[in-house]
């Protein structure tokens, strides 16, 4: 199970068997899609399944992340998402008004997201499997010409951007199974981080040198993940990171950390200094940034890692986790 | 054994006296106050919730007190060295010295 | 966050770090004890130890109940669970400690039905609302938590509910402390004392630290001021060749304690002889059992339970780390056999054990952290 927590036990399996069996020997990094050249043409594509309990909760559902979650990884590695299939893998017995309710929220989010959904295929299996509904979206898109997104492109002095507040989506969903008898009015923040890409890279383009969307494993995960791939280290400064209110107070209870909740409306970007000025405004002053902030930034040390700081002086290292977040009483 | 978090009570109900909601930043819960009973909170007390219980009331005065004699640290220190620079205690004290412009102004600045 | 946000105050931090490098005598090397696991996670979330001198150790006690659980209890509650229609409640923090046969997650992916449960109370609900299932709560924690287990078994008596049963591994912290004492090769200079723990048995269960071993000890919050203001109350004491027990968290803990709290874990429970804490072995009169008037409700009177017991790996320094004797990375198997992805020991998993949060948060640092000041 912790394989598909997005934190280290996925990337073993990924890099450890996945990638030598199936991928054609390549130095470069593995990012959130593939980038394709046909003739001149740069293309990305992606796929991604959406498995999540309940299937609707506040602030969205299956649909709409299976949609979102496509359009995100396209948008992050520097294309706009143009076209979508989907596949559904359905449980027996699954009520008609569910799946035409999963599918309408689709339809409108990808209307939303200026994507067409052009195809796609269904199974139906056994009662008991499938927990309702499994949703896989593949998407394909153009690559945003002259932006160059690599890991390795990364150097010590460039900034951290996050586009809004962490943890929106994670707790709520949690919150949401009622396994733990809290309530908050929390939404998930699923939704097209392309706008705000757009807007970033028109401002601060030539800057950019990495993007990612921090989902399962949340914001730790993805910036551990830069932090190996780019070899030098990330330090955040606590104060900067952006939390809503009722998540941070659903984490105290818990004892759970917002860097490892996962999100379904934000990214993470990593900036050239001398363009973050700009691309933090054009972030602010489009509709739905208005949460972005400078978190921190690449230095030297310590290599490979993640460091945290607070205001006071104190500092931790913060990791990706093995499995997915635990509620703790200790 | 030792996550616990302040909640305030935001309501309490006639017919489960043992049963409060409590508030952490927006987030609610439903804590058992069955080992308060000594001792019932009231709505708006602040509570020390652990694995869904109140545990404590917090005494909101204790807490001013601590963060001011916190933030008096090294103050008590700092008086002493600036009384210290203007001669000895006992020339300050002494009433029957006749006082100098600047014992004057040392003592002052010990008020 | 009210009584939180105060306590995390930058400037005051700074200042009470200040008072503390103050008061530190740089001819002296100071070893002080935080009993609680809390104490060792809000620590490191904190990074404390970046602020203190090079003179002043922080070691890090037994006070981590899932920690202390040998692996057979484990087995046991396991072996339970695996009857039909059981279903296994317990806390997100036993979810990954290994038995024998794999933790309660690994037995969820083979089947068992393993719920995460945030209250005592909560596993009570889910016995209401599964009527054809058994729920047994596997119970941990020190007298923070063993009254609140303790209530819920008076409302499942009350309330007539018979689906339902508590496996108790609750243990209590004077023995533990008495057991670091009484090591011989432990010397310590002052304790942190366990802020959660008092709120229940109060400030007085530890004066004989004071009076018989002449320690200091500053009953603690959690929040990095509190930790700081201990650690100032310590060394004053220390300073001024004095030992008594300083109330730091009065603002939540009651000299006396809590009285309702001390009678509904003396209505439920009863010390049982001995008990065994891993790496510490066994210790008298240092956990507690469900009492005659409760036996329908405990778990190891209504089920069989194997009972066996399970010796750590001969390589695995547990005990020794458990105690303060060793740090973590000095174990052997730290950072190699054990790590959290695949831990050996309990104290790799608990996120308050210090292995874990010595390598989810130290070891990785090195010489440069220091010169990160400001970032922003």
């Amino acid at each position: 199970m912790a394989h598909g927590a997005g934190g280290k036990a996925s990337r073993r399996l990924v890099e450890g068997l996945f990638a030598p069996l199936l991928f054609a020997p390549s130095s470069e990094p593995l990012g959130d899609a593939a980038h394709l050249n046909f003739n001149g043409i740069g293309l990305a594509i992606t796929t991604d399944s959406f498995v999540v309990k309940p299937l609707s909760f506040p602030g969205g559902s299956i649909g709409e992340l299976a949609v979102n979650g496509t359009v995100n990884d396209l948008a992050v590695s520097g294309a706009k998402a143009e076209a979508m299939v989907v596949t559904f893998v359905l449980e027996a017995g699954l009520p008609t008004p569910v799946l035409e309710a999963e599918v309408r929220a689709m339809g409108d989010a990808a209307r939303k997201a200026g994507v067409r959904i052009v195809g796609g295929d269904t199974k139906v299996v056994e009662h008991g499997k499938a927990d309702s509904m499994y949703i896989t979206t593949t998407g394909i898109g153009r690559l945003i010409s002259g932006l160059k997104i690599d890991p390795r492109s990364v150097r010590p002095c460039d900034k951290i951007l996050l586009s809004g507040p962490i943890g929106d989506h994670g707790i709520t969903i949690l919150l949401a199974r009622g396994e733990l008898d809290l309530e908050a009015d929390l939404r998930s923040d699923t939704r097209s981080v392309f706008p705000l890409v757009d807007a970033l890279v028109k401002a601060a383009g030539p800057g950019v040198r990495w993007m990612r969307d921090p989902t399962r494993g949340g914001a730790a995960t993805s910036l551990n993940e830069l932090a190996r791939d780019c070899a030098f280290g990330i330090v955040l400064v606590e104060e900067m990171i952006p939390v809503r209110d009722a998540v941070r107070g659903a984490c105290e209870l818990l004892g759970l950390d917002p860097l490892h909740i996962a999100n379904e409306g934000q990214f993470l970007a990593v900036v050239a200094p001398e363009y973050a000025d700009a691309a933090l405004n054009a972030l602010s002053l489009t509709s739905g940034g208005e949460g972005a902030q400078v978190i921190g930034e690449v230095r030297e040390q310590p290599a490979g890692a993640v460091l945290v700081t607070t205001r006071y002086g104190g500092t931790r290292i913060i990791d990706m986790l093995v499995g997915d977040p635990l509620p703790r009483i200790c | 054994m030792c996550l616990a978090i302040p909640g305030h009570v935001v309501e309490l109900f006639p017919d489960q006296p043992n049963a409060a909601l409590i508030d952490v930043v927006g987030v609610r819960r439903r804590v058992d106050l069955g080992l308060l009973q000594d001792d019932m909170p009231i709505k708006g007390d602040w509570v020390l919730i652990h694995v869904g219980f109140a545990m404590s009331k917090i005494s909101e005065k204790d807490a001013i007190d601590q963060m001011e004699t916190l933030r008096m640290l090294g103050e008590a220190e700092l008086a002493m060295q600036e009384v210290q620079g203007y001669g000895s205690e006992d020339e300050l004290i002494s009433e029957t010295a006749e006082p100098t412009p600047l014992e004057e102004s040392a003592k002052g600045s010990v008020s | 966050m009210k009584f939180v946000d105060e306590f995390r105050e930058p400037e005051v931090i700074t200042k009470t770090a200040q008072e503390i490098r103050r008061l530190a005598d740089p001819h002296r090397h100071y070893r002080i004890m935080e009993v609680c696991g809390g104490h060792t996670h809000a620590i490191y979330r904190f990074g404390l130890k970046d602020l203190l001198p090079e003179n002043i150790e922080l070691i890090h006690g037994p006070g981590c109940p899932v920690c202390v659980l040998p692996m057979g209890r484990i087995d046991d509650g396991l072996s339970i669970a695996q009857q039909p229609d059981v279903i296994f409640a317990a806390f997100g923090d036993m979810m990954r400690v290994p038995g024998t046969q794999g933790s309660p997650l690994e037995h969820k992916a083979r089947g068992m039905d393993v719920r995460i449960v945030y209250s005592p109370s909560d596993a009570l609900k889910l016995a209401q609302k599964s009527p054809d299932k058994h729920v047994m709560f596997f119970a941990i924690g020190f007298e923070t938590t063993a009254p609140s287990t303790a209530l819920t078994l008076v409302r499942a008596k009350a309330q007539g509910v018979h689906n339902f049963s508590v496996f108790c591994n609750h243990v209590t912290i004077i023995p533990a402390i008495r057991a670091i004492l009484d090591s011989p090769d432990m010397r310590i200079d002052a304790f942190i004392g366990p802020g959660h723990v008092s709120t229940v048995i109060g400030c007085r269960p530890y004066e004989w630290i004071a009076q018989n071993e002449n320690k200091p000890v500053a009953v603690s919050g959690f929040e990095p001021l509190d930790i700081l203001q201990s650690i100032v109350m310590v060394l004053r004491q220390l300073k001024d060749c004095e030992a008594k027990i300083e109330n730091q968290y009065k603002r939540v803990v009651p000299w006396e304690g809590n009285r309702a709290a001390l009678r509904a874990m003396a209505d439920v429970f009863e010390l049982r002889p001995y008990f065994e804490w891993r790496g510490l072995g066994f210790i008298s009169q240092s956990a507690l059992r469900i009492r005659d008037n409760y036996a329908e409700w405990d778990s190891e009177r209504r089920f069989q339970v194997p009972g066996v017991r399970v010796t750590d790996p001969k390589a695995a320094q547990c005990g020794e780390v458990l105690k303060g004797v060793l740090k973590p990375h000095q174990c052997k198997l730290f950072g190699k056999e054990c790590t959290p992805e695949h831990p050996v020991g309990a104290l790799m998993v608990s996120s308050e054990g210090s292995c874990a949060a010595y390598f989810n948060y130290e070891h990785r640092k090195t010489a440069m952290v220091n010169s990160i000041v400001s970032v922003a």
